[in-house]
């Protein structure tokens, strides 16, 4: 034991505000296209229309007080539980398929924690103008100009905040009504809760804490470090490349390079053959780099400048990093403009930078592990493409009156009373009819319901009872009532009952 | 142990010093527990001024939170909030979404409501409630009855008939069941030989001279069953005299008799002592006439209607 431990390390750490620089790059495109997908569906898909016979005409809403899900042709009942199932089933592999191939993809690009704090990072940059003015603004006292901007970022911030809660609640109901009856205060209370959580959640999370919630909050991005191989492809510095003997060194004027930039510059535009010699300028600038043992990294800090989880990749892999490639993007471009390789920073796996001889980065499908998932991710999506296309017309649920089990009619009969429920998930109203098999036909009493008629998405419930002479009682365990919709003998089901009687007691 | 001592030496004193170097330990609650504490007494304070909370004289301070429904007048009522008005409110909920089915029920005829899906849905569900409430404690939860003391109201036998309207009418007056004690007017082997000309009208094993010369006296007047119980034996529906033909037993407690002798002694016992305790109360003036009419149908889909 040693005394004052405790006193190294705090357990609360205060943010440092992190001011990310914009990017222009392949990651950077690929990200703004995700989250312009992302936004338009999320924020579009419940008001699209879609015309219902009993029940509003939104192509997506989840109605629970109707106990239904309306998702475009199809409606989900509670008792198809199991598609929930199957589909986070099917999520959790892909997940893992994925992040054996490609590292936390899932983190970088479609995390709505990383969507939504890209978007408010938009937001704060459009505002409030790129990292050095932000951080000049972040530094100066409250002043008017400081008060105008950072309360209007603030505000937008909120809007947008406010407009997530308010989508996600027109998911269920029905949203041109939601709409009208929240801002005129006739909307449920849940309506108002929900709206107002998710609008102090999302302003919280996505324009407060943000790189805070991937560290020390979210639970997926620690477990899916464990999912990473050897040859998994993730964002990594090349350190051999990058330090070389003696570290990075900072390209000075005067070598030739920085100059014949500024010449190019001054040109407009950089021709074909220019860049030509710009490359091999690079090169030369490369070589005699390399003769001094120094490093390709110019060590100009960009990639840590433009990463929004705050820290610098080379460092090596590390926990808080989300992979989202925007340092990548930042780092090609600076060896471009210098005339030196790409691929500073880039996917590669820890295996390949271990290596002697290097290869150029590639998938590894071929592991055990990749397979396994490929086949379970096949499997289960077969699982429940097949559950989807093949469930029926309705469902029905027979139980037998317990109570009494049977009664002894005045001439020694035996009749078994029976409930069947039938709930129609067609998209119709349909007639049902109830018969029996292994029993005579006149043993069979539906009393005044020969046929049944039941609306979509509603249940009918039809009282059985069925009677037969003791001999033939003692004999018969089980029957099967057959539950038929009318004019449709092919979706006919049959359920196996069971018939109580006094000498065969269950 | 001494890391342990040198630890207990950095414990804050109040700092105070008495006699030189006297001096009180101070070990203040964590912080944590502090601010939790401050946040339950603001939280009572809100509670006190949004709920019931202290007793004043006869009364009490009705908070500013309230409860306001419409009973079934149709009056609206304001309480401040309590757990009884809550109850209260959610019973009237309850009713005033009731009541459109209830409506329908009175509109309907028996034959209509039966034979209606939705209402038939409805009837299952608020008779079951009902028929718990009311009929269960002696028809049991199923209607099975209870052999020798209450009828069995899911067989085919009524004594008082099975249709919809003399369901009714037992449920709006009830019924009383009633038979002489034959003990006090025949003799104890007249009685047998009734005993077994009545086992022997349901085919229950039996001595034929006894059950022959029992006929005699159950159509002749010296016992005079034929009055009640019909010629044919097969009972009056108008009093309520039970059918002894058919193999349903209410009163003798036939179907658990051991052999044709209990069997019989089980019918003896009856036609000896008689019976007085076949009361069924009237339900009228309890029940609403819509939770008669439900009952009415429940008991009828019980499987015994007629």
């Amino acid at each position: 034991m040693q005394t004052g431990l405790e006193d190294q390390l705090g357990l609360y750490q205060k943010r440092i505000p992190i001011f990310t620089r914009s990017v222009k790059g392949r990651f950077r495109r690929f990200k703004t296209s995700v989250l312009v997908l992302a936004y338009a569906m999320y924020f579009l898909l419940p008001w699209i229309p879609w015309a219902r016979l009993d029940a509003p005409a939104q192509a997506l809403l989840f109605d629970l007080p109707g106990r239904q899900f309306l998702i475009f042709g199809l409606t989900v009942y509670p008792q198809n539980i199991i598609w929930l199932a199957f589909l986070l089933i099917i999520a959790a592999i892909l997940l893992f398929f994925v992040t054996g191939l490609v590292g936390r993809a899932f983190c970088g690009y479609f995390c709505f924690q990383t969507v939504w704090t890209d978007f408010f990072i938009w937001i704060e940059k459009s505002i409030q103008g790129e990292r050095p003015t932000r951080v000049r603004l972040f530094r100066q006292p409250w002043d008017r100009e400081k008060i105008i901007k950072v309360g209007s970022t603030h505000a937008l911030w909120l809007l947008v905040s406010f407009w997530t809660g308010l989508s996600f609640v027109a998911y269920f109901t029905y949203a041109p009504q939601l709409v009208l009856d929240f801002f005129s205060g006739r909307a449920a209370d849940a309506a108002y809760i929900t709206t107002g959580l998710l609008t102090l959640t999302t302003y919280v999370a996505a324009g407060l804490m943000r790189e805070q919630v991937c560290t020390y909050i979210c639970p997926y991005g620690r477990f899916q470090s464990v999912m990473y191989e050897p040859q998994t492809l993730a964002v990594h510095y090349d350190a051999k490349r990058g330090e070389n003997v003696h570290g990075r060194a900072a390209v000075r004027a005067g070598r030739g390079i920085v100059t014949e930039r500024r010449h190019d510059r001054a040109e407009g535009g950089i021709s074909a053959e220019r860049r030509l010699i710009n490359l091999t300028t690079g090169a030369r600038a490369l070589a005699e780099r390399h003769e001094k043992g120094l490093g390709d990294c110019i060590d100009c800090g960009l990639c840590v400048q433009v990463c929004p989880a705050g820290i610098d990749i080379r460092e090596g892999l590390q926990y808080r990093c989300i992979s989202c490639g925007l340092c990548i993007d930042a780092c090609n471009t600076i060896m471009d403009s210098f005339g030196f390789p790409r691929g500073l920073i880039r996917y590669d796996s820890e295996s390949n930078l271990a290596a002697a001889t290097r290869t150029p980065p590639r998938l590894h499908w071929l592991g055990l592990k990749t397979l396994g998932y490929g086949a379970a991710l096949i499997l289960m999506s077969g699982l429940l493409a097949y559950s989807i296309s093949s469930q029926d017309s309705f469902d029905r649920a027979v139980s037998q009156i317990r109570q009494p089990l049977y009664v002894v009619l005045s001439n020694n009969d035996i009749r078994n009373r029976y409930q069947v429920r039938i709930t129609n998930k067609a998209a119709q109203e349909q007639t049902y009819f109830i018969s029996a098999t292994d029993i005579p036909a006149d043993a069979l009493d539906l009393g005044g319901f020969s046929e049944i008629s039941i609306k979509p998405g509603h249940s009918g419930l039809v009282q059985v009872s069925v009677h037969l002479p003791p001999a033939l009682a003692s004999k018969t365990e089980r029957f099967n009532l057959v539950i038929t919709p009318k004019g449709k003998p092919a979706e006919a089901r049959s359920e196996s009952v069971h018939f109580d009687s006094p000498n065969r007691r269950p | 142990m001494s890391e342990q001592k040198l630890q207990s030496q950095t414990v804050q004193t109040t700092g105070h010093a008495w006699d030189g170097d006297l001096q009180e330990y101070n070990n203040p609650l964590p912080a944590w527990w502090v601010y939790t504490f401050y946040v339950t007494v603001v939280f009572a304070i809100v509670y006190w001024t949004i709920y019931p909370s202290w007793p004043i004289g006869k009364g009490w301070i009705g908070g500013a939170s309230n409860i306001t429904y419409v009973n079934s007048a149709g009056e609206t009522k304001t309480h401040s909030w309590n757990t009884r008005a809550l109850l209260v409110k959610d019973l009237n909920e309850a009713a005033a979404a009731q009541k459109p089915y209830f409506d329908k029920v009175s509109s309907m005829s028996y034959e209509q409501i039966a034979k209606d899906p939705e209402m038939n849905g409805f009837i299952i569900s608020a008779g079951k409630s009902l028929f718990a409430d009311n009929c269960a404690a002696c028809h049991q939860s199923g209607g099975q009855g209870v052999v020798g003391f209450f009828p069995n109201l899911t067989d085919d036998d009524w004594l008082y008939g099975g249709s919809f309207d003399k369901i009714h009418e037992t449920l709006l007056g009830g019924r009383r069941g009633y038979m002489p004690t034959f003990s006090e007017v025949l003799s104890g082997e007249q009685i047998d030989q009734l005993a077994n000309y009545v086992a022997s009208l349901s085919g229950i094993g039996h001595d034929a001279t006894k059950a022959s010369a029992g006929n005699v006296l159950f159509h002749t007047d010296t016992a005079a069953c034929f009055y009640c119980h019909a010629v044919d034996a097969k009972g009056r529906k108008d009093i309520g005299a039970p059918n002894l033909t058919d193999n349903i037993w209410l009163w003798a407690n036939v179907p658990a008799a051991q052999g044709d002798a209990g069997k019989v002694a089980a019918i003896r016992g009856v036609i000896s002592g008689g019976l007085n305790k076949g009361v069924m109360p009237a339900w009228a003036g309890r029940l609403s006439t819509e939770q008669i009419k439900v009952l009415t149908v429940y008991v009828h889909e019980l499987g015994g209607g007629q």
